[in-house]
Parts: structure tokens; sequence; C-alpha cells
């Protein structure tokens, strides 16, 4: 239903708007912008992740068992997390971020931000 | 049948250490729970004797007495793995009162709750109600302390407990102690004790006779079962240190979900099986968690456990029994376990 008078300012309407939305991935890349931790098993996956600082990490417990995801130095602590339920946080500052599940504390997992 | 025991028995008083120096002995006993007859082994003969359980208001301090100890009860949880755990804890509780004499208290080794939710709490405590022991000891486990650091455990469970639960208890001569440890646990680590409850219990245990029979429970096992799963406790040892010079020790544990039984010494360790879902054995499987079974095979692997104190030889029978029988027995109950307990000799 293009009309044309108005395909061409909807047409670069919906390009900046591509262009400022850091969730729709435009090109082949994954974003680097978010990164996923599996839960399951009682193991997080992958258990040492890299990410660009900015970047937001979602941990999803796909396990049958709860969990959470907790910074060991008070960076960020999730909820408890039952199957399916997710945690994300976003790092703003490079470093390294040991994590555990307070739960079943032998759970462990690390976040290089750099 | 009568075989099959007497070869375990056999086998288990070669795994005996002997102590010879001071007068502790072993004893096996075998407990036909539906006939009240208890088998004990004592140096090397056995000797057989009727189940004295003194009932209610008669029962002095002298008399055999029972309890029971149930766990795992993860109210609110609903997986393949068991889609209704109320029902099944009913059927622990049912079974509780269907006993031929009723024990004395109950004590549940913690993870009462799967997310620490009031409506589980609730539903629990709806359930307890009906028990015939009215009297009810909790331990809590990792489970009960996941949104609020255990505040709402401890309101509803905690009267007159120390710190993050613990507590202690004379029944008839025998001294009880709850220990919580699966509170603040570190990165890495297994369940832990900490130090101010490592202090307490060193000091409410000072000055006892060794002759007075101590029990230990605790939601996770006190010893290490298997580190991988977090299946251990990583201060124990200081507080068995503390319990070494006593007669007779028993250490009753939940959290992994089957029964495991050690003894070390004058020492027995034993797990208890959930009323709610089996785990698997250790290693045995990617990872701990809830096992899924066929569904006419999960009473087999839920269970209670019957403990009871034999006055004579000042010495604790554990028994477990599976929520469904398996099979029949003279008595009528099937599915009981052997244990090797410790005694204290006079």
């Amino acid at each position: 239903m293009w009309v044309a008078g108005v395909a061409m300012p909807v047409l670069i309407g919906m390009l900046l708007l591509f262009a400022v939305s850091p969730s729709v991935k435009a090109n082949d890349q994954p974003s680097a912008a978010n990164a996923a931790v599996k839960i399951d098993n009682f193991v997080f996956g992958p258990q040492t992740i890299t990410v660009p600082v900015g970047a937001t990490v979602t941990w999803t417990n796909a396990d049958d068992i709860p969990h959470t995801s907790v910074s060991t130095d008070g960076v960020f602590k999730s909820k408890v997390l039952d199957t399916d339920e997710k945690f994300s946080y976003t790092f703003t500052k490079a470093g390294t971020y040991p994590y555990y599940c307070t739960i079943h504390p032998k759970m462990t997992g690390k976040v290089v931000v750099q | 049948m009568a075989e099959n025991k007497h070869d375990l028995i056999d086998q288990k008083l070669q795994d005996l250490n002997n102590d010879g120096v001071d007068r502790r002995g072993f004893l096996k006993c075998m407990a036909w729970a539906g006939t009240g007859l208890v088998w004990t082994m004592s140096g090397g003969i056995p000797v057989s004797r009727a189940f004295a359980k003194g009932n209610g208001k008669d029962a002095g301090k002298g008399a055999d007495f029972s309890f029971v100890q149930i766990s795992d009860s993860h109210i609110g949880f609903s997986k393949p793995a068991n889609p209704d755990v109320t029902a099944t804890l009913q059927t622990a509780i049912n079974k509780i009162n269907a006993m031929p004499h009723t024990p004395d208290f109950i004590i549940h080794t913690g993870d009462l709750s799967q997310l620490s939710k009031p409506s589980e709490f609730d539903t629990l405590d709806q359930v307890l109600k009906a028990a015939s022991p009215k009297q009810i000891f909790f331990v809590p486990g990792e489970h009960d302390m996941l949104t609020d650091n255990g505040d709402q455990y401890l309101q509803r469970y905690g009267k007159g407990t120390k710190g993050t639960g613990w507590s202690s208890f004379d029944h008839k001569g025998v001294h009880f102690v709850g220990l919580v440890n699966v509170a603040n646990l570190k990165a890495g680590g297994m369940g832990s004790l900490g130090h101010e409850q490592l202090e307490w219990l060193e000091e409410d245990l000072k000055g006892r006779s060794t002759s007075t029979p101590i029990v230990l429970f605790a939601h996770i096992p006190l010893w290490t079962i298997y580190p991988d799963w977090g299946w251990g406790t990583d201060d124990s040892e200081q507080a068995l240190s503390y319990v070494k010079r006593f007669g007779s020790v028993t250490v009753l544990n939940g959290h992994i979900h089957q029964i495991m039984q050690k003894v070390e010494g004058k020492v027995s360790f034993h797990t208890a099986m959930s009323t709610a879902f089996p785990q698997p054995a250790p290693g045995s499987a990617p990872s701990a968690g809830p096992m899924k079974v066929p569904a006419d095979q999960l009473q087999r692997v839920l269970g209670i456990t019957d403990v009871n104190y034999l006055v004579s030889g000042r010495s604790l029978a554990v028994v477990d029994s599976p929520l469904g029988d398996t099979g029949a027995s003279a008595s009528g109950n099937a599915g009981e376990a052997l244990a090797v307990v410790d005694s204290v000799r006079s």
C-alpha cells in the first residue's frame, strides 16, 4: 500500500529507526551488545563469557531446579530464577566479574568485560 | 530373607572397627516395625527383645521411644519427577499416623518449600497439622532461604532457635542438636556451618556426660559424599570433633533425596529419602536434581525414616520405609533397610 509521496520519507524514517535501535540486528554479525548464559544441569554455559563494555548479559534458567546468579563482589544479584525465568545485567565498566549460584554454590561462572 | 540379613550382618561385622580399649561397642539392629521386635548384636551374640515403647503419658525418662525424620518435601515443586509433592507428603504423614506406636515427634531436615513462598509454607503447615505427633522440629534447607535470607522460615519455624535457626533440646536422656548448614554459602563451596554456630555447638556440648546419646540433624550431609555436586559440608570436621568423645552419635541429614549411610567410629551417618522426588546416585547423571522414575515406582523411592531409641543399650535404630509397599512380608511392612547403629555400653 505504498503511495509514492510517502514512500521516501517513510523509508528514511525506517532506516533511522534501524540505526538507533540497539535491539534490532540489522546485519549478519551477532549483536555485540547482548550475550546469553544458559543455566542447565547445574552449570552456567558458557562458564566464562567475554563481552564489550556496555553489553547486557542475560541468564536464562533452563534447568528444572531454581538457581540464582549472584556476583561474589556485590555487583549484581538476581532474584531466584525458576525454570525459564531470566535475569539481565548491563556491564558498564570493564573488569572481571566472578559470580555463583547462592543456592548451589559449586556452580560458578565469570563475566569478563573488556 | 533371613539369610540375606544374616549375610549382611556378617559382612558388616567384618567392616567394623574394633575399639577394644574402651567399653563402647557396635550394635547392629534390625527392626520389624510391624512386630516391634528388635534384634541386636552385642559382642557377636544376637539378642532379641521386644521393643518396649512407653506410650504417651506413661513414658518416663527410662522408656524406649521413637521419632520420625522426614525430609525435602519441596512444597511448590511441580514437574514431571513429581507433579504433586503435596500428595506424596500427605502419604508420608498417613504412613506415620498408621504406625502401631505414635512417634514422640517429627524432625524435618529441610527443603520444606521449593521457593520459600508463603503459600508453600502454608500448604506444608496444612498437611503437617494432621500428623499424630504434634511436636515437629525443623532445620532449613537452601530452598527455604531463597527470598529473604530465611527471615520467613525463621518466623514460622525458628522459635527458640539461634542465628540462622540452630538449637538443641533433650528428650528422654537423648541430646538433639539441629544445625543449619545452608546459610551464607560461599562461591565454589559446599554446605557451611560457620564460625558462630560452631562456637555455640562447642559450648552446647561442653560438660555433657559421654554416655549421653547425641543426635545431630542438618539439611546438607555432614560428611563428604560427593563434592562435585556440593554434597558435603566444608567445616563439618570441626563440628564432628566436638562429638568425638561421646559414646553414641547419630547424624541425620537430607538434601540428596536418597539413602546413604556411613559409620565412622562411634558416629553413624544417615541421609533420608525425600517425600517429593528422588535424585540420581552420585556421578550417575550429568548433575544432581529431580530424577524421573516410572510413575508406579515413585512411591518406592520416596520415604520416611523411623528412629527407635533403645534405653537398655542406649542405641538408636534407624529404619527407612518407602511410601509404597514393595511387597508383602510377615508383618505387612516391606522395604525396611538394615542400619548399623552405635551404642553406649555401660
